[in-house]
């Protein structure tokens, strides 16, 4: 098995998910499933290959670095799950 | 006047033009159509209202003289675009009940160009699926059903909903996307015409992002040409996405019914798998035949690294998914759990608000791109990407563009591959390659299998290309003749 249950419970964390103790085996069975058919990409040779990193050959087209739009912040709030005044409310980081 | 949903978006927009009924007419009956099509569970919101008024000014316009490309005509909009003010969930629960305060590139071109909005079309959560499955909505049923059967298929997915609308006749034309073939899929399970365009052609800003380097929005429609003007429409240069091409866009309508006379045509030996139904082979026959009789040349190429591009991408998209993925904490919109601390709160609502194949992606992301891994399995998944892309460049080099099956198989029974991800994956295997180089491939109805079932042949073309795969496109759909439609039943 590729991926194990503490495995699971690290990258479970990570991902910041949280996953119930009785979900974790099921869920390293799947995802083993899945990265021992991906396994197989070990057969291509890749030496010398550079990585493609984007999908198109064009150089990224460069426009004036000018403030085009903000300063509405009723705009940014207007879906936030919980406010005060013009400030999202969050969980206290800092103890 | 269910008959006005009948029509191409051309003949609607002909019709518009000949003044033969209003936009607000036209709209109506799309409305009633909607309305009437529940079962389908094609549409996750439906917004009558907005449409009657933006039908309304379309006409006003039309009244004072200026009409513009897409005049009257009613679309469905994928729930992965953001459409200002009009709920857009992606499918998820984490995004709840997100009001957008701005509009997609995508569809503010569209409504630039006349459209209205008939609202907004059901799909995989976050595009990650290939049979509607996996939406917080539940799934899409497929309009068309085996001869004599009543068992309920699959759309395919992830643009499941925009596939059954428009083969339902919800609308005249829809948005989807495409980031492992979620356009073309779809459209070969319910014959219809969809069209990844080069990765670039179309912004997306606005678009809830799952792959980045991969996705990208198109059309599906009833008929080539229809794809080819929502195309013209959709596409272009947007300085809020620096990854949109800054190049012109054709006039793509103009490229259907050209001559595809001496067009070299590719034909990968590497997409005769294993297990492919003998009918998927013989139209595939067929359209080479088609092809030829046309006056195309047609070449056998190799792609070598086919079967790997599946696996590479099952590490590119997850990796890029669990990245994008990491801004629904809860925070600032969409779903919060509160937990005894900030980061309880981040794992409960990621926890309640991502559904089960959401969650395994993001998990898999996060492991390809993790301390002792990422060379190993994202690193290799890149260069391996590379191969597939020169495997392309090469055949390029001898072709003009290639034919190829869409799907491997016909639109199956909801729930029958729910249980197992890779046989789910497999789906894509014909269409994902595509995104992996960034080309534009398309795909046309051609047939029905021997239970009555749509099937569907995929273009592939050039990057920026698009004319010459609407010019072939042309051609297979004028030799293909391809008439059925689903008998309604619901």
């Amino acid at each position: 098995m590729t991926i194990d249950a503490a495995t699971v419970r690290k990258v479970a964390r990570l991902a910041r998910i949280a996953q119930p103790e009785e979900t974790v085996e099921q869920l390293a069975r799947e995802l083993s499933g899945i990265m021992d058919w991906i396994e197989q990409l070990s057969e291509v040779d890749t030496d010398g290959v550079e990585p493609m990193t984007s999908a198109v050959h064009v150089p990224m087209p460069m426009r004036d670095d000018v403030v085009t739009e903000g300063g509405d912040p009723e705009v940014v709030l207007s879906n936030s799950p919980k406010r005060a005044g013009a400030f999202f409310v969050v969980p206290k980081v800092v103890e | 006047m269910s008959e006005l949903t009948s029509l191409t978006l051309k003949a609607a927009l002909d019709g518009l033009a000949a003044k033969s009924f209003s936009s607000v007419e036209l709209t109506q009956a799309h409305i009633e159509a909607v309305e009437a099509a529940r079962a389908l569970n094609a549409y996750v919101l439906e917004t009558p209202e907005k449409a009657l008024e933006m039908a309304k000014a379309s006409d006003a316009r039309r009244a004072a003289g200026s009409v513009r490309p897409l005049e009257g005509a009613p679309l469905g909009i994928k729930d992965l675009f953001c459409t200002e003010g009009v709920r857009s969930t992606a499918g998820s629960k984490i995004i709840g009940d997100f009001k957008p305060a701005y509009e997609s590139t995508v569809t503010s071109n569209l409504w630039r160009d006349g459209a209205v909005m008939l609202g907004k079309l059901n799909m995989d959560e976050f595009a990650m699926g290939s049979s509607n499955e996996t939406s917080a909505w539940g799934p899409v049923v497929n309009p068309w059903r085996t001869t004599g059967g009543n068992a309920q298929l699959t759309p395919g997915g992830s643009s499941g909903g925009s596939a059954s609308a428009v083969a339902a006749e919800l609308c005249l034309g829809a948005t989807a996307t495409d980031t492992g073939g979620s356009i073309r899929q779809p459209a070969s399970f319910t014959g219809t015409v969809g069209i990844k365009p080069t990765y670039g052609r179309c912004s997306r800003w606005g678009i809830v992002a799952f792959a980045s380097s991969l996705d990208q929005a198109g059309p599906m429609a009833r008929s080539v040409e229809d794809t080819a003007i929502l195309l013209s429409s959709m596409a272009g240069h947007d300085p809020k996405d620096s990854t949109s091409l800054p190049v012109e866009t054709p006039d793509f309508a103009s490229f259907v019914g050209k001559s595809v006379k001496g067009l070299r045509i590719g034909v990968p030996k590497e997409y005769r798998v294993d297990g492919m139904p003998a009918e998927i082979d013989a139209l595939w026959e067929q359209g080479i035949a088609w092809l030829k009789d046309a006056g195309c040349e047609i070449v056998e190429v190799s792609l070598p690294h086919t079967k790997y591009a599946l696996p590479a991408y099952y590490i590119v998209a997850p990796a890029e998914a669990s990245s994008n993925l990491a801004r629904y904490d809860g925070m600032r919109y969409g779903l919060r759990v509160d937990g005894a601390n900030l980061t309880e709160t981040y794992e409960r609502s990621r926890a309640a608000g991502f559904g089960a194949e959401v969650k395994r992606r993001i998990m898999i992301g996060t492991y390809v791109l993790s301390a002792g891994y990422y060379d190993a399995y994202y690193l290799k998944a890149l260069k391996v990407r590379r191969r597939i892309a020169d495997d392309f460049d090469q055949a390029f080099e001898k072709v003009d563009a290639l034919l190829t099956p869409t799907a491997p198989s016909a639109a199956f029974q909801l729930g029958d591959k729910s249980d197992d991800p890779v046989a789910m994956y497999l789906n894509d295997i014909f269409t994902v390659t595509v995104n992996l180089a960034g080309l534009p491939g398309m795909s046309v109805p051609a047939g029905l299998d021997a239970s009555g079932l749509p099937l569907g042949l995929q273009l592939i073309g050039r990057a920026l290309d698009e004319g010459t795969l609407f010019s072939l496109g042309g051609a297979l759909e004028k030799a293909a003749n391809f008439r059925a439609k689903p008998q309604k039943w619901w």
